[in-house]
């Protein structure tokens, strides 16, 4: 598998706070990587890196590179508006927009110019059967978007993600809000999605890294302590905290 | 686990049981203490709510009673769609004042309604914390300004200034009352606009951008639309002050009853003409009769502003 993401020797500093210490790392195309951790470790962090979601936070301060696809994303000439259509992402709270569901779909496409009506009609189709929500709401499309579940609302969050055609999609905790039937969902999702995507997931969640994932990193304070297949991680980690940490001695 | 015998566990939820229940025997214990206090508090609330209603539909009952005497010498038509208003000759026709009102109205919002919102979401969205905390206060004491200084200011500043500009004899008009009403509410409509903007959750704000969004787009078409209600509120609250302002408008309108068909020609709104001519008018003539109903189409002409502001709103929540 070839490498979308090269990290190399990432710090950032939110004001005086080393919040990475000089990460690098490879994150291989058209599968689920998985960042674990506990809390305050660093890796949603890392994860609004990714999309430059850091840069509305004051105080930020970046070095070392960041790049997707040969392409320096702090460089000077990168559009950060093009990056993020590119870069999809789906929160840890559910957040549709207070509109239609429908709208809430085409406000991607919408932003960057496509106004044909029987184009968005497409998209919207396609990006909420991607995101295995069509069967369930395509009869009432003009419906506001709170009328749905929480694990619906999450769903319909990742259509709306699809619906810019990104090439990656970052997850940042996206189940963690949510009920384990719809967890479950998500997760099937996500299998499927990385056929055509790649797939950065933050968890809190070790089960769920092991069940979904093909890569993990393990975070502690900032710094990655092991990167490796999910598989060799779980199973025999190379690291003494990497141990503690999954078999739940701490964090 | 403890062990305790049957008789000690019946005694300790004798006791649980018995502080449950009301009974010391007096005639105003606990329990109906309680209940008096919470039907007091209920009486007093409805009492108050009853009381409110009571002097809104008295002052509109009165206003009525005494103004559709009017209609005993002056035809209803004639008083809403007459220009000709001369006591003198006993003939009331109103509707330059009505006109006057509408058009000064609406002349306010278009002027402020865009401005406000410009200054709310830079304060909302764009200044920096230290400007935000300095501006917010600022803004907040301008509401508290008494409207005759504003009418004071327009009189001696704004007058002879646009007289100047626009090379006119008279700068006396709608159009002066528009500037000097629009400045007056523009703190008022900016900060509540302010504050729902504020309100609306950085989450939508996270989306938009997370999609590509400027933060132009988020503004326009998440972040307006979401406090959508809020800004409509303060557009009530700016525009119910705008129309019932009298002393700003007495200052600068130019108190002569013709129409309005000009930016610069002295007129007259409901409000002003009120307050020029009650100290004159015998007490029980049809002038009066005839202020009187002008200040209960003043009410009925801000319940229907607000009424459709009302219907604006809730269309906008259901989509």
């Amino acid at each position: 598998m070839q490498a979308l993401i090269e990290i190399d020797r990432l710090n950032l500093f939110y004001g005086t706070f080393h919040a990475l210490k000089n990460i690098s790392m490879k994150i291989p195309e058209k599968a689920i990587t998985a960042f674990i951790g506990p809390s305050g470790c660093g890796k949603s962090t890392l994860l609004r890196t990714l999309n430059r979601m850091n840069d509305m936070i004051p105080g930020t301060q970046i070095d070392g590179t960041v790049s997707i696809a040969g392409a320096d994303i702090y460089g000077k000439d990168i559009d950060v508006e093009t990056l993020r259509k590119k870069v999809g992402m789906v929160f840890q709270q559910p957040n549709p927009f207070p509109k239609s569901i429908y709208d809430n779909v085409a406000y991607g496409p919408r932003l960057h110019g496509i106004t044909s009506r029987q184009k968005l009609d497409e998209i919207v189709e396609n990006s909420l059967r991607g995101a295995a929500l069509w069967n369930e709401v395509k009869d009432h499309l003009k419906r506001s978007a709170f009328s749905l579940s929480g694990g619906q609302q999450q769903r319909l969050c990742i259509a709306r993600a699809l619906a810019v055609e990104p090439d990656i999609l970052l997850m940042d905790e996206a189940t963690s809000a949510l009920d384990p039937i719809s967890t479950l969902k998500i997760e099937e999702l996500a299998q499927e999605l990385k056929e055509r995507y790649t797939i950065v997931m933050v968890t809190h969640n070790m089960h769920q890294a092991a069940r979904v994932s093909n890569q993990t990193v393990f975070f502690l304070n900032g710094e990655v302590v092991e990167y490796s297949e999910t598989e060799k991680l779980f199973s025999n980690p190379e690291d003494q905290r990497t141990e503690d940490y999954i078999s739940g001695r701490f964090g | 686990m403890i062990e305790s015998s049957p008789a000690v566990q019946a005694a300790v939820q004798g006791q649980l049981g018995e502080s449950m229940k009301s009974g010391s025997g007096k005639a105003f214990d606990r329990k109906n203490r309680l209940l008096f206090y919470n039907s007091t508090f209920k009486v007093v609330c409805i009492c108050s709510a009853i009381f409110v209603c009571l002097i809104l539909f008295s002052i509109l009952i009165f206003m009525f009673r005494t103004g559709v005497l009017t209609f005993k010498t002056v035809p209803l038509t004639t008083f809403l769609f007459s220009t000709d208003w001369s006591p003198e000759t006993e003939t009331y026709g109103a509707f330059v004042f009505i006109f006057g009102t509408f058009a000064l109205t609406a002349l306010t919002l278009l002027f402020s309604v865009p401005l406000s919102v410009f200054v709310a979401v830079f304060l909302a969205e764009m200044a920096p914390k230290w400007l935000r905390n300095l501006l917010r206060p600022i803004l907040d004491l301008l509401v508290g300004i008494p409207s005759v200084v504003y009418g004071f200011l327009g009189l001696t500043l704004l007058l002879p200034k646009l007289r100047d500009w626009a090379q006119v004899d008279l700068s006396d008009g709608i159009l002066a009352g528009a500037i000097v009403l629009s400045i007056m509410i523009l703190p008022t409509i900016s900060r509540i606009s302010d504050d729902s903007i504020s309100a609306v959750p950085q989450k939508y704000r996270d989306a938009s951008y997370a999609l590509g969004a400027t933060r132009f787009h988020t503004i326009v078409r998440v972040v307006l639309p979401s406090a959508r209600s809020g800004i409509l509120y303060a557009v009530i609250l700016g525009m119910a002050r705008a129309i019932g302002e009298t002393m700003a408008i007495v200052m600068v309108i130019g108190n002569t009853p013709q129409l309005a068909n000009a930016l610069f020609k002295p007129t007259s709104v409901l409000t002003s003409n009120i307050v020029m001519q009650i100290p004159n008018v015998p007490f029980d003539s049809t002038w009066n009769y005839a202020l009187y109903m002008m200040g209960f189409l003043l009410l009925f002409i801000s319940l229907l502003m607000i009424v459709v502001i009302r219907l604006l709103q809730r269309k906008g929540a259901s989509r």
